[in-house]
């Protein structure tokens, strides 16, 4: 009797985080640069040094992965198809687990997780989880 | 120096290439729902024999699947064998490393259960249980990726 209270408790529990996850992953938020925390990494800015790769002279997708990411592939493919259809946008791939340093300075805590740095090297879009094309375009878009 | 270096690294390779086989994604989701189903009844049935039972079979099958690899894993078998051949081809075939993870914080958790309910507390062996429920359940109704959610946070608190 008591078991079957548990089951139902968890299965419901279970299914109000997952709508959730659902309704919230991948989703592109507006970057707040003061938090990022981002010290000993020069500032708020990323530059080519830092991620390893020249910036796109319109913006760089900063993508985060770890081997056991099963939607870091699909992420992937989406930046890339985005940095070939957009001038001037640089995609690159970071191993967070080489580079963790990194990773705490920006407070990456889930992989994937896409920064979107304009010209400059500013921080100014963040996703977590496998982001929609359309939602890259889009933020993309907003940054000029 | 170079000589026995290089063969570590073809070594590696190796590893790499047996260890990150392509996999049908609706594989690990049918196991997901079947370790659902099992991890439920053994909730419901805790510190009955068949309670044990369950607890101890559940643990063997995540066992099989993080140490011997997902072809070894009774559910993905049962998936290969009768479910596969009546679908269509899968659309993307998928990386075996992330739901390898997640069977092995599953065995984490049935380690522990297993453990308890044998030593007689329920209730440790009722929370963990519990914990691999949740989990199992996220990603066969969810596609929930725990290697996405708790790798990270490890290796962050690991260094």
């Amino acid at each position: 009797m008591n078991g079957i209270f548990i089951v139902f408790a968890i299965l419901i529990l279970a299914t109000v985080f997952g709508l959730w996850y659902r309704s919230h992953n991948g989703r592109m938020r507006t970057a707040d640069v003061h938090t990022a925390g981002i010290d000993e990494h020069g500032g708020e800015i990323l530059d080519a040094q830092s991620i390893g790769v020249d910036l796109g002279s319109r913006a760089t997708l900063v993508q985060f992965s770890s081997a056991f990411c099963q939607p870091c592939r699909a992420t992937r493919q989406i930046l890339e198809q985005v940095s070939g259809l957009v001038d001037g946008v640089v995609h690159v791939d970071i191993d967070a687990e080489a580079n963790l340093g990194l990773v705490r300075a920006l407070d990456i805590r889930r992989t994937p997780t896409v920064l979107i740095l304009d010209s400059a090297g500013h921080i100014r879009k963040r996703a977590s989880g496998l982001p929609r094309k359309a939602d890259v375009l889009a933020a993309l878009g907003e940054l000029d | 120096m170079a000589t026995s270096s290089g063969k570590y690294q073809t070594q590696q390779n190796l590893i790499d290439l047996c260890t990150r086989a392509r996999i049908d994604p609706r594989g690990p989701r049918f196991g997901g729902a079947v370790s659902t189903l099992v991890l439920a009844i053994s909730l419901i049935t805790m510190g009955t024999a068949l309670g044990t039972t369950l607890i101890a079979w559940q643990t063997l099958v995540f066992a099989l699947g993080a140490f011997v690899g997902l072809r070894a894993q009774p559910y993905g078998w049962v998936f290969r064998t009768f479910i596969q051949p009546r679908l269509p081809a899968p659309v993307e075939l998928e990386d075996s490393a992330p739901p390898r993870f997640a069977q092995l914080v599953g065995f984490g958790f049935l380690a522990v259960a297993l453990i308890s309910v044998l030593l007689g507390s329920t209730l440790i062996a009722t929370i963990a249980v519990a914990f691999a429920l949740g989990a199992a359940f996220l990603n066969a109704a969810f596609n929930f990726c725990l290697g996405c959610e708790v790798f990270l946070l490890f290796k962050r608190l690991a260094r």
